[in-house]
């Protein structure tokens, strides 16, 4: 697919699919939204820039193998279960952490259940891709 | 093995010494439990193992558990000492020592678990650990077949006895060894007795060697001579034995148990005698005899008299001692000369006389010569089968025909190699090293000790035994060197005359029996094609199920999914199903049809593009649908997952020619539809039946307290159900890594 319109728009495109896909995860644990379609939105826009621009250019822009990306957020999601364990809870316990908090004001929810799902996202962003450029690249 | 002692007898260091030791510690250990066993008592331990099944880790050491123990440890200790130096130098020889202490530990966990599960836990290591220690050459074709061999037919038999087992804790209401025996003859008269004797029989014979499934254990001496010694004389062979004992209070007593027991015991131990005369080579020979043993034994266990009982515990001491010392003088002789073919050995008594002395310790005693413990076996024996009630002709006359033949080998075996003939040319024998010939010396003098002062073991060992197996004190008989004139007495002197007869003319017997064998059917012979045969019809089921076309593999499941539903529907009865239509808005019907439409575009079409995109729309129905009924993130989920769909087929479809004309396939056609009523029905009656929505009300409630977010799905899947969100993410990791890694390969593959 040669076109030039194509490729430049397709730029653009995945540059907002990706800043949408964080946006997506980020709210998903008041709005909908979450790891899993985080991670589906952020695939979308690499499969299309691979389509459009091949998947040569697709891993040069990702610059990481995403089976790297994906093996690292399992190990984060994982990492996030045993870290609940320091603090003597059951394995994958969320853990708050409400900076500024005052009687009336929760402040800055921190949590260990953003990371897990940061896990997660990279999980599917990464095993999408994996798939998608190895089948691109054997036809 | 040829070749002379090793040079280095320092053996192999400290892999050569801890096993030892270990060993030695064992012992040792069980040692210091003599006394209690001795005032009758028993030890039992017990630990929680899976306690919603009642099963413990439970061992248990009585007379005969400690008996056994007392065996394994103490042969083990010598056994590994020899092998040491048997192989010393050996470049695999931790993994030799490991797996022989594996055993071993397996071989007293089997003996001490007082839990049918734990039992078999340790009886299917033994299976395993023996595998490998028969198969340790396994650079050599033969090594390995017969440790398969010796698995397949000990692994086979495993299954039927986990089969008899479970059977026998349904019958009894209990996994405890100990409690099925308190129980009496409750098990008798259970209508499940038969099916549990022949189960538990189909095992412990296969692992006992008992004919029919005699064939493998002379194959199985393809393993080094220790663990000849070891897993053929004291130890694997007999856990068949020990089970049949074991379980003896429960089940003996009926008719079955007698004829099965006694008829298959007896023919075991004369036709082994048989075979073991017959045979030229050293261990066939000695293999054989362990054969006839273990016959011998079976054949006692099918009594119940006090006699039999104390001739089983006499004899399974005398048998391991004497077997286990004949294995490791065969193995000096094998190193010394390079040979264990009789007709090339003779004249080693002068230049190997400490061997001599083991071995001619061991054969008077294998053979029955007073004042040795196995001249008191023997007299037991006799005593024992004479007091069979029902067939005792017949048990007498096979003991008396195995024993001669047993006489004649002792002779064969341990007698002409040293003091007949003279060294043949071109061997350069020499004394084995001390710790080769240790063992051998400290086995067989047992065997003398224990013949001249019996008292010594009738309290420690033979009383608690026959305990054991009766379940009543007072039963054992006494061990006596002199019993008196009696039947026994001339049983053995007429055991002695004919005994010797046999060896006097055992080549020409041994011409006579190779000809009487031709004619009798041996499995070991069809083993192989058998294999084959396996192996063949492996391959013809794989074809047929796998023949590599994706059109049959989904036909196959989704023919698994319609009937399993269908038939569940049938038998559980047809929910009774009232559609309401009447809330149907014209929202909802139009998204039917749009799917639908969808649907019936794709089975219609030719080109490929339009059936992925009519695929797509179905896809997006479906993703109406959800936000229809609320439940945005699902349907977002849906929709992103059906983009990357028709993108992803889409590519690689666009590359396919196009698709031929659509043919109409009845098959295919009653097949989906099937699916489709089976679904629709199962959704149907799903939606009827009142939701329970307990799970929702406390998602609902706690979402916000207590995980701090407001979207319920979200929070289920990183919080509630983070485990379960961890377990499927991996699989994504994995399907993805085991996609790509298929992908590769192809490629590869069609670059060459």
């Amino acid at each position: 697919m040669n076109s030039v319109i194509l490729r430049v728009g397709t730029r653009y495109l995945a540059g907002l699919l990706l800043v949408f896909s964080f946006y997506m995860m980020l709210r998903g644990h008041n709005e909908p939204g979450g790891g899993f379609i985080g991670g589906l939105t952020g695939a979308t826009g690499f499969v299309l820039y691979a389509i459009a621009c091949g998947t040569q250019d697709a891993r040069a822009a990702l610059r990481v193998m995403p089976q790297t990306i994906a093996i690292w957020g399992l190990g984060i999601a994982l990492a996030v279960g045993l870290f609940a364990a320091i603090f003597g809870d059951a394995l994958f316990t969320g853990q708050w952490l409400f900076i500024g908090a005052t009687e009336t004001e929760k402040g800055l929810p921190l949590s260990s259940v953003l990371v897990f799902d940061i896990g997660v996202y990279l999980v599917v962003f990464g095993s999408i891709l994996t798939l998608v450029f190895a089948m691109e690249e054997e036809i | 093995m040829a070749g002379g002692f090793p040079t280095d007898t320092r053996g192999n260091g400290l892999t050569g010494i801890v096993p030892v030791v270990f060993a030695a510690a064992l012992f040792v250990y069980f040692a210091s439990m003599v006394p209690t066993i001795a005032a009758t008592e028993v030890i039992r331990v017990s630990i929680p193992w899976i306690p919603s099944l009642g099963i413990e880790l439970a061992f248990l050491v009585d007379g005969l558990s400690l008996t056994f123990s007392l065996l394994i440890s103490g042969i083990g200790t010598l056994v590994l000492l020899y092998s040491n130096t048997y192989l010393a130098g050996h470049p695999q020889y931790a993994r030799f020592a490991l797996f022989l202490t594996a055993f071993m530990v397996s071989m007293l966990g089997l003996v001490l678990a007082d839990d049918l599960i734990l039992l078999f836990v340790f009886w299917e290591l033994t299976t395993l650990t023996s595998y490998m220690l028969i198969g340790f050459s396994h650079e050599t074709e033969k090594s390995r077949r017969n440790a398969l061999q010796a698995l397949f037919v000990t692994g086979a038999g495993g299954l039927a006895f986990l089969a008899g087992l479970i059977l026998l804790a349904a019958a009894s209401g209990t996994t405890s060894i100990s409690g099925i025996i308190a129980q009496g003859s409750a098990l008798k008269e259970h209508a499940m007795y038969l099916p549990i004797l022949i189960l538990l029989l189909a095992g412990t014979f296969t692992k006992s060697a008992q004919v029919p499934f005699h064939f493998w254990l002379p194959n199985a001496m393809a393993a080094p001579t220790p663990v000849s010694a070891f897993l053929h004389s004291a130890t694997m062979v007999k856990a068949g034995v020990y089970v049949m004992a074991r379980m003896h209070p429960a089940m003996s007593g009926t008719d079955v148990w007698l004829w099965t027991l006694t008829i298959l015991g007896a023919v075991t131990a004369v036709f082994a005698s048989l075979l073991a005369l017959r045979q030229t080579n050293l261990k066939q020979a000695l293999a054989y005899t362990t054969l006839m043993a273990l016959g011998t034994l079976t054949l006692f266990l099918g009594q119940e008299s006090g006699y039999a009982m104390t001739a089983f515990a006499t004899f399974l001491i005398v048998h391991s001692l004497y077997k286990a010392s004949l294995f490791l003088v065969v193995g000096c002789i094998d190193l010394s000369t390079g040979t264990r073919e009789t007709d090339q050995l003779g004249g080693l008594g002068r230049i190997m006389p400490i061997t001599a002395v083991a071995a001619a310790l061991a054969a008077l005693s294998m053979a029955g010569f007073p004042p040795f413990l196995g001249f008191i076996g023997k007299e037991l024996k006799y005593a024992g089968a004479i007091a069979v009630a029902s067939e005792p002709l017949l048990v007498a006359g096979a003991a008396l025909l195995s024993n001669a033949l047993m006489l004649a080998v002792a002779g064969v075996v341990a007698f002409r190699p040293f003091w007949q003939g003279s060294v043949p040319s071109g061997q350069s024998p020499r004394e084995a090293p001390w710790q080769m010939w240790a063992g051998p010396i400290i086995l067989a003098s047992l065997g003398a000790v224990f013949g001249v002062y019996p008292d010594l073991l009738q309290v420690a060992l033979i009383n608690p035994t026959v305990i054991s197996l009766t379940g009543e004190i007072g039963e054992a008989k006494e061990l006596k060197l002199w019993a008196g004139i009696n039947v026994p007495l001339f049983l053995s002197i007429a055991t002695f005359i004919l005994g010797l007869l046999f060896y006097k003319f055992h080549v020409q017997l041994r011409a006579k029996l190779e000809q009487g064998f031709q004619a009798i059917p041996n499995l070991d012979k069809g083993w192989d094609s058998f294999l084959d045969g396996l192996k063949r019809f492996a391959k013809w089921q794989t074809q047929l199920v796998q023949n590599g076309k994706l059109s049959s593999y989904l036909f196959g499941t989704f023919l698994t999914i319609a009937a399993g539903i269908l038939l569940t529907l049938v038998y559980t009865g047809m929910p009774m199903i009232a559609v309401d239509l009447s809330d149907v808005e014209w929202k909802h019907t139009s998204i039917a049809l749009l799917t639908i439409a969808g649907a019936l575009l794709a089975l219609v079409t030719n080109s490929r593009i339009a059936g992925i995109a009519a695929l797509g729309v179905v896809g997006i129905g479906i993703a109406l649908i959800f936000i229809v009924f609320s439940a945005p993130d699902v349907a977002i989920t849906q929709l992103l997952v059906e983009t990357l769909i028709v993108v992803l087929v889409a590519v690689v479809m666009l590359r396919l020619p196009s698709l031929p004309k659509a043919e109409f396939r009845p098959g295919r056609a009653v097949l989906s539809i099937a699916v489709g009523v089976a679904v629709s029905l199962t959704l149907i009656a799903v939606v009827s039946s009142p939701l329970d929505l307990r799970l929702t009300d406390y998602f609902e409630a706690t979402s916000w307290p207590e995980a701090y977010g407001r979207n319920i799905v979200n929070v289920i899947l990183v919080d509630f159900r983070a485990l379960d969100t961890f377990g499927e993410i991996a699989v994504v990791v994995i399907a993805a890594l085991s996609a790509y890694a298929l992908l590769r390969t192809t490629r590869k593959g069609d670059q060459k």
